[in-house]
């Protein structure tokens, strides 16, 4: 598997036309990567919608509550934001605690190029060629302990850096969370660039959780903290509206959100004319996470 | 009789301004400035602008009520109108370029999403109005056509939970524009009571 190095700068052109030179040999749709697990996960993704979103979409359209509400709060007023020096704990249900520094968990883990679709809760979706790694490798650092079900992230909380915190528009810091085996599946990412690049800071440097197949919002930015606990946590968002945003929020056409449409979506960057895409069950990692949600009725657990 | 002429000249300045807007958008769909979500982006800007100007019609009564001068209600009938036209283009938009005239998912989407429900009574009830907004109705109406027209109390009441329906987690500017129609309506009453 190929691992892109942080300095490894690769403009946008470059990296479309390399994906065409892939597709062109018919070998795959997304990666360089061959018979690997991200290969499959990647051409998943790309099957509607083959292009990659720009890097001015990815890098100016953002859902960040912490620096503003607006789509281009985010990078307007993130890029005062210091991320060094910068500590993760891991804590809670483990045999030993640890924290790391971001530099260290970025050269303790090799990141890799990992094309996913992002579809954001409000019906708009984008794709993205991340760098990052699975959460499971980091996680296998602790030694997590039996009573541990749930992982609960937190993101930093900064109001001085961060404006929108100043407000209570949720519950800061924002909190998210996933079941254990949904954080140690191999499609959970620790995010740590985008097309070839450090993570920008919009977009929630230094280090960011991705979960493909879940709304947007799962995935919580500018994590500070990851705790392994015995309880389901409530994540900010739940918090803020239980009946909208249930603790599970996987992407799921059939379960409606109660303001909007989940049935289809549009892709960010098209034009006017372009129409709304289906939205697919789990985002369309349904092969590799619905094993799962088996037995669970996934309209009481949305 | 230039105040006459004074008069038309000011009716044909106020209308071109109210098209200002429109043609703003427009200008940004030739020019490409619209977003990386442009549906979105020109739904957000018709919808804004059919509440400013539901807001502008709303404060014609009280304007008048303040200065004692009766030129403002001149113009009230045509910014009613102008509510009309915003509204209708803001919800071709959603049907026709953001739902390609798909009638199933929009009747769903009515029938389940309360703000969308309320935004599209909204506009059935502008119709009348705007059927009857022209000088032989108010003639054929008489009395009754200022009883109908008061249904843009209601419309704009429908406006203001449309919008605070629809916003995800910041509500301070639907929290606004309700309260500033909820002070230009309470106008009406006071002149009521006195």
């Amino acid at each position: 598997m190929k691992n892109y190095r942080y300095s490894e700068i690769t403009p946008e052109k470059i990296y479309n036309k390399r994906r065409d030179f892939v597709k062109s040999f018919g070998l795959g749709l997304g990666s360089l990567t061959l018979g690997s697990m991200s290969l499959l996960n990647n051409a998943h993704a790309l099957e509607n919608n083959s292009e990659l979103t720009s890097y001015k979409d990815i890098t100016t359209y953002n859902n960040y509550y912490e620096f503003g509400t607006a789509k281009g709060d985010p990078y307007k007023n993130s890029q005062e934001f210091k991320i060094k020096p910068w500590n993760i704990s891991i804590e809670g249900e483990v045999e030993s605690p640890i924290t790391l520094s971001a530099d260290e968990i970025l050269s303790l883990y090799p990141s890799e190029e990992r094309i996913y679709r992002l579809r954001c809760v409000e019906g708009w979706s984008m794709i993205i060629p991340w760098m990052g790694f699975s959460l499971s490798k980091l996680l296998n650092k602790v030694s997590i302990k039996t009573e541990a079900k749930f992982v609960e992230f937190e993101s930093v909380y900064d109001p001085e850096q961060m404006k929108g915190q100043r407000y209570p528009v949720l519950n800061w810091p924002y909190r998210e969370g996933l079941r254990i085996d949904e954080a140690m599946h191999s499609l959970t990412t620790v995010v740590t660039g985008l097309y070839g690049k450090t993570l920008p800071k919009q977009n929630g440097a230094p280090l960011r959780i991705f979960v493909p197949w879940k709304y947007g919002f799962k995935s919580a930015k500018a994590i500070v903290k990851i705790k392994l606990v015995k309880k389901m946590p409530t994540s900010s968002w739940m918090k803020a509206s239980p009946r909208e945003y249930g603790f599970y929020s996987n992407v799921n056409p059939s379960v409606n959100h109660p303001r909007w449409s989940q049935a289809s979506e549009r892709v960010v960057g098209g034009s006017l004319l372009s129409p709304r895409v289906e939205t697919q069950m789990f985002n369309g990692y349904g092969d590799e996470v619905a094993n799962l949600y088996s037995g669970m009725d996934l309209k009481k657990y949305f | 009789m230039f105040n006459q002429i004074n008069k038309k000249y000011l009716k044909i300045v106020i209308f071109t301004l109210s098209l200002v807007p429109i043609f703003f958008i427009i200008y940004q769909i030739i020019t490409n400035q619209l977003g990386p979500e442009p549906i979105k982006d020109i739904t957000h800007h018709t919808g804004k602008w059919t509440l400013y100007f539901i807001v502008i019609t709303l404060a014609m009564t009280p304007l008048k009520m303040v200065t004692h001068l009766n030129i403002w209600i001149n113009y009230r009938r045509m910014f009613g109108l102008f509510i009309f036209f915003y509204a209708s283009v803001h919800l071709m938009t959603y049907v026709g370029l953001d739902y390609r005239f798909d009638i199933i998912s929009i009747g769903d989407d009515i029938i389940k999403k309360k703000f969308i429900f309320i935004g599209f009574a909204a506009w059935l009830l502008l119709i009348p109005l705007a059927l009857t907004s022209n000088k032989r109705m108010i003639t054929i109406l008489k009395g009754k056509w200022k009883k109908l027209h008061r249904l843009i109390y209601l419309i704009s009441l429908f406006g203001a939970i449309h919008y605070l329906w629809l916003v995800k987690r910041d509500l301070t500017e639907p929290l606004i524009f309700l309260a500033v129609i909820l002070i230009l309506l309470s106008f009406r009453f006071k002149f009521k009571n006195n």
